[in-house]
């Protein structure tokens, strides 16, 4: 609430106004906000909890979609290469996911993201496959720090004018962000604007197999264009590729900074790798390192590390340890011991259904007087 | 209505240890079947509820600006008090059970759901959730038996104080609300004491008691009344406000009156929950409460407490699959041969007012009163009322003589 936003001697008596018509608002619609009831009409508008609006789903390849996206009016902008979180309500159950946002700004203010579903996946296979034109989705702003440097211009600077991008499966869609930005695509082919022009790019490439590879006729253009220039291995082709092979790729790849985006396995070798002979890289892992459900495990709480067997309420199992808990009816009715899952796996002992959650899909509210953990898990107490 | 355990026919006296534990596991299949298969319709259902209430709200509000004139006067106080009905009904007591806690909005979650309500959620939850969901009709233990103002039970010795609890009934039916407030305070147990005395927790929560009827009763009562006085509607409006309020504290006294006290409710000894398996606290709130048979708005208007026994069974099921499971639940009590209480609303409420009455007055006394010795009733009731404890107990023993011999038929 805005209470605490209290008028300094000197504002400007619009601002004071406006202050005192909130409080008489707040005043009129308590225990509820104006928010909640301007939400009703206008969703997007300045002010409000950041949302967007899907404007369209363009599908890419059979399994991947490009989802455009009307960010709401406080959306801050980004940079090529960040990413975005986003929530979807998938069968009525809201899920946060970390998107590569696939567009540089847009001059029409939209923000793009494309999503590949991947097999089993709730929230990709909903995006790419169910989600309608007009649905209503929550947004955190963009963030992210691989990024090309650029100066006030969106010029980038001399020491990142020779580059190499690596990357593999969907780790190609922040790459695909920045490389659209330094050339627009356009009805008449790709362009290639003054401040793109002496930049030295390769993109290697890496998808199972050249089917399922996103974004690949984006990379063909600019390669045809002669704006990049591509190498693409295909593991089913060419086998998987390693750094040795890498070297022969790109002969001049010491003179090159390098930009990976991928799974943990390509990233730790090109770190080794890099690291060894002191060259520049910069990487972002795509998938964030998934929680793995297991049976039992420690529980961070109230401060404290507590081993917890998988038959034991974490309710109980902390409070054993001499932890202050939330309690209430210790049955799972009355959500009166809830706490916030940050981070791990907890099992619901009734139904041994299991609850996940890690720094994409954000904290998770658990009832620990049923749940058992289920793998390390952090509970926000 | 006396303790399951005391009763003639106790009846729940038919079933052995394991039929009582497949009795469960079959109540607890009806409630995984829901989870299995609820999803995006439940959730546009809870979404479409709050945006209609929110609409109906501010549409109400608006029309009360011309309260002036008495067709806007009607129309905005109905529509106003439909929507705090929806308010704290279907939509309040639901989410604050946690029943859409399972779409992981924030917005629609327990943990920071606020009502149109005198009481703060974080007091109500720990009264209603955690102790009247959990203990539910257990002499003692659950205070919602009566709140802790009337006498409900036979077994509770009769006073000359209860003769008054029909007034008392009423009137907190009208400001149940703060009457609720009150209760979840414990304010009868703490006013009492020294100022010094009073535990931290109460302190704490009379105040935040206090802000909120202050932000409440500001609301309704000053700022609604003051945006309509440029159109000459304070006092209308105020009025309407307090119609309004009026109007959802006595309709959700009265659903919550059919919940747990018609005739044929079971109520429980404070022994009897010692060691309870998930299957006996299933069966004690299934025959601790009671429905209300109706028509679907009526069941939206009540927050689908008219589905109490269901509701007693899953309280963290969301309310707009409580009709469906009902069926189920009644086809498994029968087969087990337990009572399933249900009834109109007339027929429910009425019942629980005559209790009321009926418990207002000593044991026997209304059940051995005839026309005939009507005269001598009353002369034994005043004297009852007058006289000491001795008096009391010798007339006592007389009506229950009167309603143990063949003349008077038991109480229903």
């Amino acid at each position: 609430m805005s209470s605490t936003l209290l008028p300094q001697t000197g504002t400007r008596p619009g601002a004071r106004i406006g202050h005192r018509l909130t409080r008489v608002f707040e005043a009129a619609t308590t225990p509820l906000l104006p928010a909640d009831y301007l939400d009703l009409v206008a969703p997007l508008r300045p002010g409000a909890d950041l949302r967007g609006r899907v404007v369209s789903v363009e599908p890419e390849t059979a399994d991947a979609a490009t989802i455009v996206i009307k960010p709401g009016a406080d959306w801050a902008g980004h940079v090529p290469g960040q990413y975005v979180r986003i929530a979807v309500d998938v069968d009525g159950v809201r899920h946060w996911r970390a998107y590569s946002l696939t567009h540089g700004p847009r001059r029409d203010g939209l923000i793009s993201v494309t999503v590949k579903a991947v097999p089993d996946g709730k929230v990709s296979n909903h995006l790419v496959h169910r989600t309608q034109r007009g649905t209503l989705l929550h947004l955190e702003q963009a963030a992210g720090e691989f990024v090309l440097p650029a100066d006030e211009h969106g010029v980038t600077p001399a020491s990142h004018r020779k580059l190499l991008f690596v990357t593999a499966g969907s780790g190609v869609t922040p790459v695909v962000g920045m490389l659209r930005n330094l050339f627009p695509s356009t009805d008449s082919g790709v362009l290639k604007p003054a401040r793109s022009k002496d930049l030295d790019i390769v993109v290697v490439h890496v998808a199972p197999s050249q089917p399922d590879s996103i974004f690949l006729r984006d990379l063909q253009a600019l390669d045809a264009a002669g704006a990049i220039n591509l190498v693409a291995r295909y593991d089913d082709e060419h086998g998987v590729l390693d750094m040795e092979t890498l070297g022969q790729l790109v002969p001049d790849l010491a003179a090159r900074t390098t930009y990976a985006c991928g799974p943990a396995g390509l990233l730790e070798a090109l770190e080794k790798h890099h690291t060894a002979k002191g060259l520049p890289l910069q990487t972002e892992q795509f998938r964030a390192a998934t929680v793995v459900a297991g049976d039992g495990g420690t529980v961070h709480v109230g401060g404290k590390e507590i081993a917890a067997d998988g038959a034991t309420p974490i309710l109980d199992a902390a409070e054993e340890a001499g932890v202050l808990m939330p309690s209430g009816c210790r049955m799972g009715i009355c959500m009166g011991c809830v706490l916030p899952l940050k981070e791990g796996a907890v099992r619901d002992l009734r139904t041994g259904d299991v609850t996940m959650a890690d720094a994409m899909t954000g904290p998770v509210a658990v009832q620990t007087c049923i749940s058992a953990a289920a793998g390390a898990c952090h509970l926000d107490h | 209505m006396t303790a399951i355990q005391k009763l003639d026919e106790n009846p729940t006296a038919h079933l052995s240890p394991e039929d009582i534990e497949a009795f469960g596991a079959e109540i607890e299949a009806i409630r995984q079947e829901i989870l299995a298969k609820r999803g995006a319709s439940d959730a546009a259902y809870i979404r479409r509820l709050i945006a209609f209430q929110r609409w109906l709200e501010v549409g109400s509000r608006a029309t009360l600006l011309a309260s002036v004139f008495p067709p806007a006067f009607v129309v905005g106080t109905a529509g106003l008090t439909v929507a705090k009905i929806l308010e704290n009904m279907e939509i309040g007591h639901n989410v604050m059970h946690g029943q859409w806690d399972w779409m992981r909005d924030p917005k629609i979650h327990s943990t920071n759901w606020d009502w149109d309500n005198a009481t703060p959620a974080e007091a109500w939850k720990h009264s209603h959730n955690e102790l009247h969901h959990t203990y539910t009709n257990v002499l003692g233990k659950d205070n919602d038996l009566g709140y802790s103002i009337m006498r409900v039970d036979e077994d509770q010795r009769w006073h000359p104080f209860f003769l008054l609890q029909p007034l008392w009934n009423a009137v907190n039916a009208c400001f149940f609300e703060y009457g609720i407030a009150a209760y979840d305070l414990q304010l009868g147990k703490y006013l009492p004491m020294k100022k010094e005395d009073r535990p931290e927790h109460f302190t704490k929560g009379a105040k935040d008691v206090l802000k909120k009827i202050r932000k409440q009763a500001g609301k309704d009562y000053l700022v609604h009344p003051l945006l309509a006085a440029p159109f000459g509607g304070f006092l209308p409006t105020l009025v309407a406000n307090f119609i309004a309020n009026v109007g959802r504290n006595v309709w959700s006294h009265s659903v919550i009156m059919c919940g747990h006290f018609p005739e044929g409710v079971a109520v429980f000894e404070k022994s009897s929950i010692d060691g309870e398996t998930k299957a006996e606290w299933y069966l004690r709130q299934g025959l601790g409460s009671a429905n209300i048979t109706g028509s679907k708005l009526m069941h939206i208007m009540s927050g689908n407490l008219s589905h109490q026994i269901e509701h007693h069974l899953f309280p963290d099921l969301n309310s707009n699959r409580l009709a469906e499971v009902a069926p189920q639940v009644k086809a498994v009590f029968e087969k087990y041969g337990l009572p399933y209480v249900a009834g109109s609303l007339p027929k429910q409420l009425g019942s629980a007012w005559h209790k009321v009455f009926r418990l207002s007055l000593p044991n026997g006394w209304l059940a051995t009163t005839t026309p005939k010795n009507a005269p001598k009733r009353v002369a034994q009731l005043y004297k009852m009322s007058t006289g000491g404890r001795k008096a009391r107990k010798a007339i006592q023993a007389e009506l229950d003589a009167a309603a143990s011999s063949r003349e008077f038929t038991p109480a229903a």
